[in-house]
């Protein structure tokens, strides 16, 4: 585990660089300065764990380095561009193309098996044939276990499978950053392993950036780099 | 199958009740929007059948008075003088044959008959009945109206053959107990002829048909002492829909009183109407409800969909593809409530085609009149397509403008 300065990354190397974020979340007296002037860097085939009580700004954090929402102040570099101030457009143009996210609750789309599911942000982006998009989609699956039932729907999953559908799904495009928040937080002690090993060798494999989000400490200590978060900042 | 098309189907066919009643309001609007069209349109065109069949498309009666100087100028001043809409009429036809033939060159004449009428007592060995008869040259007749359809006993040959032969209207017939081939008294003015029945002719129009006695025009000359003139010139079109126009020229250039049909039949036509536009509003109610069925249907999946829109735009979907995403919903029901609707709404036409429905007055039927006009059916799913579209924008700009972060986060709205 070694914690990182925001200022060490070869630039070559970098994939993702906040600067300065400020998030203010609610209205009126209920308004919240959630993220005070948060930064941070991250570089293909390094995992980061960002640990912290509950309300502290981690998942925010994860969510605007993710482009799903927009800070009030400072700025994001995806590969070198930044981000933070494009439009809708570009934000989801970068999504589809650099970041795969996994979530806390599977968040798999329930109508969908689980091979459909992989191969739904490779049909968006577009890149490749339907014959090898499915052929992608097949491998991913069978790197996380799951080659013996890509045609189950996702209600016909255990929690544990789900949360490996999602990691598939979120490799899909090969994106250079990869978000999870809290992707253990609901499975059990067996299942927080198997999909943490997953996550990251997966990713070191394909030299992706790992960020992820955890309650977890025994899953925090086995990252490359913790980021221990506090009020709104790193500490 | 493009991608938001396959999403859109999935998320459809996952709400299978909710998808079912918006389906069923589709088809019943769609279908029930034809049917209404089918009947209400049905009546309204066989009348107008009958009447452009009875008499004609277009009528010119009295010539225009000129002005008082050149009347004086010419000597005239015992005619008979109608003034309306301030212009002043001289009753009759002095020149049928010259306006015929003027009337010839005119685009869409397809005949032109000049009728000679008067008022009559009429005489059999049962009783008298008032009536009126009709002086006409059956070969320029025929071509201004449906009366050899009209025929129901009796032979038009017969008439055609026969210089004192008649043609007498069904309800008259049975009033004065005449068969084909009685002879019967028609009597005016103190003079007198005696004919028989050539045959018996049925409009279905009852005024017409308890009234009106056909005869040759040179034996209604003789009898209503009118050696000359006539009292109207009938005329049928090619395209009757343009009498109005045609008319509005022929009365510019032939100086005389001319009417279309339109306007002789306002006060049924302003009926039909008004039936028209109350189906109209029925129909509407049903379209209303479809479309409402479509809103509330599109409105609660995406609802239940939040997270599955916060995966899509996750994944790199944009807003216009969420959009697209529900609007293919409302898209595939759309397409599926035409074909059913369209194809149930023919099916209940037919049936409703085959319903028993004596009718005898303005026209006569003995089951109830529908039409099959392609336009019912362009209308009826034009009409659901816009409803329906409208309905599932909201809806659907309301699931892309969700924000994937607040989605997430559990604060979406």
């Amino acid at each position: 585990m070694n914690p990182i300065s925001a200022h060490t990354t070869p630039a070559a190397a970098r994939v993702l660089r906040c600067t300065n974020l400020h998030r203010y979340l609610g209205q009126g007296e209920g308004r919240v300065h959630v993220l005070k002037g948060v930064s941070f860097e991250a570089q293909r085939g390094h995992v980061y764990a960002i640990v912290g009580p509950s309300g502290c700004g981690k998942s925010t954090l994860l969510y605007l380095l993710g482009l799903l929402d927009q800070p009030d102040d400072g700025q994001i570099e995806i590969n070198g561009r930044v981000m933070s101030n494009s439009d809708d457009f570009a934000r989801t143009a970068a999504r589809g193309e650099h970041i795969g996210f996994v979530f806390q609750f599977h968040f798999l789309m329930l109508e969908f098996s689980a091979l459909e599911n992989v191969m739904m942000p490779m049909r968006k982006l577009g890149r490749l044939t339907p014959d090898a998009m499915q052929a992608r989609a097949h491998s991913l699956l069978e790197s996380v276990g799951l080659g013996n039932k890509t045609h189950r729907l996702g209600t016909q999953l255990s929690g544990g499978e789900q949360q490996r559908v999602a990691i598939a799904r979120a490799l899909a495009n090969q994106p250079a950053i990869l978000l999870a928040d809290e992707p253990t937080g609901n499975l059990d002690v067996k299942n927080s392993g198997l999909v943490f090993d997953l996550l990251t060798r997966l990713a070191k494999e394909q030299g992706q950036a790992v960020i992820l989000v955890t309650h977890n400490p025994e899953i925090a200590q086995r990252c490359d780099h913790t980021r221990p978060m506090r009020d709104g900042l790193f500490v | 199958m493009s991608p938001n098309l396959r999403i859109a189907f999935r998320f459809l066919t996952a709400k299978k009740r909710a998808m079912f009643m918006s389906l069923s309001c589709t088809i019943l609007g769609v279908g029930l929007f034809i049917v209404t069209q089918a009947t209400t349109s049905g009546f309204e065109q066989f009348f107008t059948k009958t009447i452009l069949g009875i008499n004609g498309a277009i009528r010119i009666e009295d010539k225009r008075q000129e002005t008082m100087r050149s009347m004086a100028a010419a000597g005239g001043g015992d005619s008979y003088f109608a003034r309306r809409d301030g212009v002043k009429y001289i009753e009759g036809i002095e020149e049928p044959q010259q306006l015929m033939d003027a009337v010839r060159e005119f685009p869409n004449v397809r005949g032109v008959s000049a009728v000679v009428r008067g008022n009559v007592q009429v005489t059999s060995a049962f009783k008298t009945e008032d009536a009126q008869i009709f002086g006409i040259k059956l070969e320029d007749y025929v071509r201004v109206s449906d009366l050899a359809e009209q025929i129901t006993n009796g032979q038009l040959d017969d008439f055609r053959n026969s210089p004192k032969g008649a043609l007498v209207g069904r309800v008259l017939a049975d009033r004065l107990q005449l068969a084909v081939g009685d002879s019967f008294a028609i009597s005016t003015r103190g003079s007198s002829r005696r004919v028989h029945v050539a045959a018996i002719f049925e409009t279905g129009y009852r005024e017409v048909d308890k009234s009106n006695i056909y005869v040759h025009q040179a034996e209604a000359r003789s009898l209503l002492k009118r050696p000359t003139g006539a009292t109207f010139l009938q005329i049928s079109l090619e395209d009757p829909s343009r009498a109005p126009f045609d008319a509005a020229r022929m009365e510019q250039v032939l100086d005389h009183g001319v009417k279309p049909w339109q306007e002789r039949e306002k006060t049924w036509l302003a009926v039909f109407r008004a039936l028209r536009i109350s189906t109209m509003i029925t129909v509407s109610v049903f379209t209303l409800i479809a479309s409402l069925a479509m809103f509330n249907t599109l409105a609660m999946i995406v609802l239940e969909k939040t997270k599955d829109i916060a995966i899509l735009r996750s994944m790199g979907y944009e807003r216009r593809d969420i959009t697209q995403i529900f609007l293919w919903q409302a898209g595939i029901v759309l397409a599926i409530g035409a074909v059913v609707g369209a194809a149930f709404g023919a099916g209940v036409t037919w049936l409703v085609g085959q319903v028993p429905l004596p009718i005898n007055g303005i026209f006569k039927t003995d089951h109830f009149i529908v039409t099959w006009e392609p336009s019912h059916y362009v209308g009826a799913i034009l009409t659901a397509v816009v409803m329906v579209m409208v309905a599932s924008l909201f809806p659907a700009r309301r699931a892309a403008r969700l924000e994937p972060g607040d989605i997430v986060r559990g604060t979406a709205q």
